[in-house]
């Protein structure tokens, strides 16, 4: 086998691995990970992108191999060679038709390329909500989600809870991206590209999940001290599961006469100022809303799990749990502290 | 001839006091040695912003790392953008243009010397203000410390609300000020060339380089102003209540990405270009072939310059355009692939049929084809605005532009180093020290940004000072890190071969790379008035005329 022909196989080789990297899991992937490879969609949107990727890449490789390999043949045929005369190879100054050629083929490629892109992004884009899909708000916090569902009375933060979507019965999840503070931007790489949340503005985007599960994103936009622990989650339920997560969540909060006394501490400090619980003095919208703290994974948009022991330091002092965050260590007594903690893990 | 013999002999310059040599460097309106101090500070802000990005990989080596806090991380990356883009990358070209245009086109000296001496101390003045915001950290003189807002800078994040102290400020000033300099300088390199060409050198006998930087100073013209304009409007901002960028009066976020982009993205072609000019140069004498296509190469990085500023927003895919707006800023970024894929096959086709000389500059040019082209097809997935919601603000988007900047403009301006330094400076660099350069970067620098492409895939995000275990990033991160070691180690090779080779080089003669261009017809370095006689030219490579009059070239142009 010649030298050259070894060479483009190993490249070919490399493609071809480096295609089922990207490639096959999709079809192996029945539920969503950590791994939030793009190219394992689980949503309608996000699988209308990976179809053009796919179609991107692939014309990308093609001139890869082709532009590559006529760039290492070049460079190892025409070597100078030891031994040589040291007379000057043949000076040729252009080929109108070989340049011809390289600005048409390239204004053909960019022309494919461009329909295959303009198409996805109308469909995607372009979609119309049905008249039973669910609309969600998302409000970009420095640094964390509020999330709200004007429909259904419910407000809560950094985990999204939305129904699955069937092909008996298709049911997307519309949403209304705004911002309270600075420019972020929404990224749940298995169900949709990203969209930004800017202050004054509105956006909107759209998830059709096929896959129940927990789907893990960033925030995408540089938003200050604390952007890298601005995470999201989007819980995906069956449908009769969603309604029971949904029904949950618009009881008022439990009150738990145990839980008095801290109930009585967290009501006469500033905490009401920030924070809201439903249907009592806290109207605070500075921070999370703690109706139905307990029901959700983390604390500090994804910075450590929602344990009792975790929430008695991060009440203790959230800043050495996320520095620079908008919460300030309270100065609470231990007591205050037990009572506080205490009182907040009945708010399931 | 016996004075002229002192003014050209090296010892009598080297020989002066110290002091007598900083008052040269500070008065000095010659091209050639403002060139070399434009160059010199380059590489200075260069190791510097290196050094930064050396400290944030080494806290991304890890999950969960502890090395520096996000306050500090934040400033760390501002700072290492803004430093590569406007203390390295813009000093560095107007670096290369003051010393090689005048020599290229048979002039003595720049349109306007003192304007130029003007533009250089206003980039490096910028630039020490810039980094004078390290001291008034807190404890020192109040809050403030670095910039932290990103070298997007992007609006409402630098307003009064969320930016306290002075450091965005410092940004504002250091840039605003250091690119005054670069307009100045690009304004000097039109004028020199539209007025400055010596006898017979046409526009179109003009070497390469002088054309493409020329395309790129209109460029600077033509982008920077904006960006200045919008640094005012923040300034008012932040200092007299007005609310062009504050949301919360009312103001808009997403002007300030227009005004941004509208200079970011032909800025981006105003660094590579320059880069392309080196390659322009160098590809042809190493493979003994005249460039192919002349003028379509003059076409390519025109129809570039001109299709570079109907693109910048492919940075704002995600800020909710609409679908017509998306498409349209898709059609025309998959444009300017058309003129950069045959500026690429143009260079090959000039390697091809030729006789290649593996020379430093010409393996710094290779390494710049393969990854300018990886380069250019990341670039054309990007443009793919569906794609583009995906990849964009991941380390996909990270990997991209530093194949541009690294992979394509860096490994250029090294070629250019290696290739004109003995111009400069009368020595050669040495060679095995310049390949345990090239290798060691060759292999770091893929090692860094290679990796980064998957971990983009996998769904990191940029500008994050730390990272969970478990979302599939670990090896990526950490191959991404080790490789800064081989790239270090690579620039200190670099600095100690300049170093050295100011004193032990090999002589290197007028014409070591048996050139054609005019700076190698005189000596090197070149006396302060360049040419005894100002030179006459008949075609585009005038000392292949000289070396070959049985042969020249002006008989087929």
């Amino acid at each position: 086998m010649k030298k050259s022909t070894r060479r483009a196989l190993g490249a070919a080789s490399f493609l071809f691995l480096a295609a089922t990297f990207l490639v096959s899991p999709a079809f192996a992937a029945e539920v969503p990970t950590n791994v939030t490879n793009i190219f394992r969609p689980l949503s309608i949107p996000a699988q209308a992108i990976r179809e053009v990727s796919l179609l991107v890449l692939a014309i990308c490789a093609g001139i890869f191999l082709v532009v590559g390999g006529l760039l290492a043949y070049t460079v190892i045929r025409f070597r100078q060679r030891p031994g040589d005369d040291g007379r000057e190879p043949p000076q040729i100054y252009g080929s109108n038709q070989l340049e011809f050629a390289w600005t048409v083929i390239p204004i053909v490629t960019v022309f494919v390329l461009f329909l295959a892109t303009a198409r996805t992004i109308y469909d995607v884009q372009g979609a119309i909500p049905p008249a039973d899909a669910l609309n969600v708000t998302v409000v970009g916090h420095q640094w964390w989600w509020e999330i709200r569902y004007p429909e259904l009375g419910i407000v809560t933060a950094n985990e999204m809870h939305v129904p699955v979507s069937e092909s008996s019965k298709r049911r997307p999840t519309f949403l209304k991206l705004e911002s309270a503070d600075v420019a972020h931007s929404f990224w749940v790489p298995q169900l949709a590209g990203k969209t930004d949340l800017i202050p004054n503005r509105e956006n909107r985007m759209w998830i059709e999940p096929l896959q129940p599960g927990t789907y893990v994103g960033n925030c995408a936009e540089y938003c200050g001290m604390q952007h890298a622990r601005m995470l999201l989650r989007v819980v995906v339920h069956p449908a009769e599961d969603f309604e029971k997560w949904a029904a949950a969540q618009r009881q008022p909060p439990v009150d738990d006469p145990q839980a008095r006394a801290g109930r009585d501490v967290f009501f006469t400090t500033s905490c009401i100022n920030c924070h809201t619980i439903k249907g009592t003095n806290a109207m605070g919208t500075f921070g999370p809303d703690l109706t139905h703290l307990m029901s959700r994974e983390t604390l500090g948009a994804g910075t450590v799990p929602n344990t009792a022991e975790k929430l008695r330091a991060w009440v203790r002092d959230p800043q050495t749990i996320k520095e620079g965050c908008n919460m300030p260590d309270m100065q609470l007594t231990d007591t205050e502290l037990n009572q506080i903690v205490a009182y907040l893990l009945t708010l399931k | 001839m016996a004075t002229q013999d002192i003014a050209l002999s090296p010892t009598a310059e080297t020989s002066l006091p110290f002091t007598a040599r900083l008052h040269e460097l500070v008065v000095t309106v010659d091209h050639k040695k403002l060139g070399l101090m434009y160059i010199g500070s380059a590489l200075l802000f260069f190791v510097v912003a290196g050094s930064l990005a050396s400290i944030i990989r080494m806290q991304l080596i890890l999950p969960n790392n502890n090395l520096v806090g996000p306050g500090t991380f934040n400033r760390l990356f501002t700072m290492h953008g803004t430093s590569m883009v406007f203390l390295f990358g813009m000093p560095m070209i107007a670096g290369l243009m003051n010393y090689l245009v005048p020599l290229m086109i048979g002039a003595r000296d720049m349109a306007f010397p003192r304007l130029n001496a003007f533009g250089f101390w206003m980039f490096f003045f910028g630039g020490v203000l810039l980094y004078s915001s390290y001291l008034t950290a807190p404890g020192l003189a109040g809050a403030g410390s670095a910039p932290d807002v990103g070298w997007f800078a992007y609006a409402p994040l630098t307003g009064r609300a969320f930016s306290r102290g002075s450091s965005t400020d410092y940004w504002i000033l250091g840039l605003f000020v250091s690119s005054v300099g670069s307009i100045v300088s690009a304004i000097n390199v039109i004028a020199t060339v539209i007025s400055l060409r010596c006898k017979g050198m046409t526009l179109m006998r003009m070497p390469l380089f002088v054309w493409l930087v020329f395309v790129t100073s209109g460029m600077i013209i033509l982008a920077l102003p904006p960006l200045s304009a919008a640094q005012i409007m923040l300034l008012l901002d932040r200092f007299l209540g007005s609310r062009f960028f504050d949301t919360q009066a009312g103001g808009s976020a997403v002007l300030w990405q227009h005004f941004f982009w509208i200079f970011g993205h032909p800025e981006v072609y105003i660094l590579m270009i320059p880069g392309w000019a080196a390659a322009s140069e160098i590809i042809p004498v190493f493979s003994r072939k005249p460039i192919f296509g002349y003028p379509v190469m003059v076409a390519a990085t025109v129809t570039i310059g001109f299709i570079s500023v109907s693109v910048w927003a492919h940075h704002m895919f995600a800020v909710g355009m609409t679908a017509m707006g998306n498409s349209f800023f898709a059609i025309s970024t998959m444009l300017v692939g058309i003129p950069t894929g045959i500026k690429i096959f143009n260079w090959l086709a000039t390697m091809y049929g030729g006789k290649i000389r593996f020379e430093l500059p010409m393996l710094f040019c290779i390494a710049f084809l393969f990854q300018f082209l990886i380069a250019g097809l990341t670039g054309i997935m990007l443009s793919v605005a569906p794609f583009n919601w995906q990849l964009t603000d991941s380390y996909f988007v990270v990997a991209h532009f530093h194949y541009v900047l690294i992979g394509g403009l860096a490994f250029t301006i090294f070629a250019a180093i290696y290739y004109w330094y003995p111009k400069a400076m009368g020595r050669m660099l040495n060679k095995k020290l310049g390949l345990w350069h090239f290798w060691l970067f060759l292999i770091g620098f893929n090692l860094t940004f290679g990796p980064q492409h998957i971990a983009g895939i996998l769904g990191m995000p940029r500008r994050i000072y730390t990272y969970d275990s478990g979302r599939g990033w670990e090896i990526y991160n950490m191959i991404s890190s080790i490789g800064v070691i081989f790239q270090a180690a690579g620039v200190l090779c670099l600095v100690a071969n300049v170093l050295w080779s100011l004193r032990r080089g090999a002589p290197a003669g007028d014409d070591p790379w048996d050139a054609w261009t005019l700076e190698w017809s005189t000596t090197s370095p070149p006396p302060d008035y360049n040419f005894e006689t100002l030179p006459e030219v008949r075609s585009r490579r005038p000392l292949w005329d000289l070396k070959h009059p049985e042969d020249p070239d002006w008989k087929y142009e």
